[in-house]
């Protein structure tokens, strides 16, 4: 199975190369562009028949290693 | 007393603080590599800085789950002193050793140079004789944050260890060198036998190196 998980910043939390990306964006003309979040894409094959089991370990994973929950929130979609 | 120095592949102040232990302290510390599985007594157990792991991930995230760290975190709660420097520091927040985390500098800039910090609280083993301090950071990710409740918690628990000040002692928005939450420098777990800071003590510790006011820090650890 494949698995996508999107680690993002928490709402709360700063994210200054964010606004410099908006700021480099609107510079380019596209003037309609507010707010800008960056974050990391993770994908990752999984030897697993059950989408449920996959989804808990990659949500385990994620707690584990692949965010840091102090400042990152998670997200997990399973493909087949 | 007995000192071990961690080193992973991407330390590279690993010599540097071994050389200020051996001066300051009067200790020939131990290297222990990262694939080692135990320390078995030690007096104090430094994470030095660096790259460890390229920064892969986010800093210090891979060499948390090295081997060697599990016997760290042992030595920790069993009350031993650890010391975090730099990607040290970044290395003992993943771990979960420390609270709070290290953000990319909000000047997005890698950030070399000295600066000045303040021992906040005077009554630990690292910082009883810690005074105003000049010594460098070199860091891309050492924004402290951590949200409202974990810094009043820390703030009640006495857990700020340094905070970013100007040469008066004054905490404010100037002296604050990649914008930490709070000016913080450093933190200490709740017990006071783990500190982690962006500064580099080991990098102003003799007058050759131009100041040597981080030789508080180990001299603290003497007495």
């Amino acid at each position: 199975m494949l698995a996508k998980i999107h680690i993002t910043l928490k709402k709360d939390v700063l994210d200054p190369q964010g606004s410099v990306i908006a700021n480099s964006l609107k510079s380019l003309g596209f003037d309609n562009v507010n707010d800008v979040r960056q974050g990391k894409f993770i994908e990752l094959e999984i030897n697993s028949n059950n989408k449920e089991e996959a989804e808990k370990q990659c949500n385990d994973m994620c707690e584990k290693l692949l965010a840091n929950l102090v400042i990152e929130d998670y997200s997990v979609e399973i493909e087949n | 007393m007995k000192t071990h120095v961690i080193v992973f592949p991407g330390s590279n102040c690993d010599r540097d603080v071994a050389v200020a232990i051996q001066n300051i302290i009067g200790s020939s510390p131990e290297m222990v590599w990262h694939k080692d599985s135990t320390i078995n007594q030690s007096d104090l157990i430094v994470v030095p800085g660096g790259f460890s792991y390229g920064d892969y991930l986010r800093c210090g995230a891979m060499a948390s789950t090295s081997p060697i760290m599990k016997s760290v975190i042992e030595n920790a709660n069993k009350g031993v002193p650890v010391m975090g420097i730099c990607n040290g520091f970044q290395i003992l927040i993943e771990s979960g050793l420390l609270q709070g985390a290290l953000m990319r500098n909000s000047s997005l800039s890698f950030i070399c140079r000295d600066i000045i910090i303040k021992p906040t609280n005077t009554k630990t083993i690292f910082t009883n004789k810690s005074t105003i301090s000049k010594m460098p950071i070199a860091h891309n990710e050492g924004n402290y944050f951590a949200n409202s409740n974990q810094i009043k918690e820390i703030e009640d628990n006495d857990q700020i260890a340094f905070q970013y000040c100007d040469e008066n002692g004054d905490i404010n928005a100037h002296s604050n060198p990649n914008g930490s939450i709070n000016n913080i420098a450093g933190v200490f777990n709740k017990s006071k036998n783990v500190l982690g800071m962006m500064p580099h003590p080991e990098r102003a510790a003799e007058s050759i190196h131009g100041c040597d006011d981080g030789r508080n820090i180990f001299e603290s650890l003497l007495s």
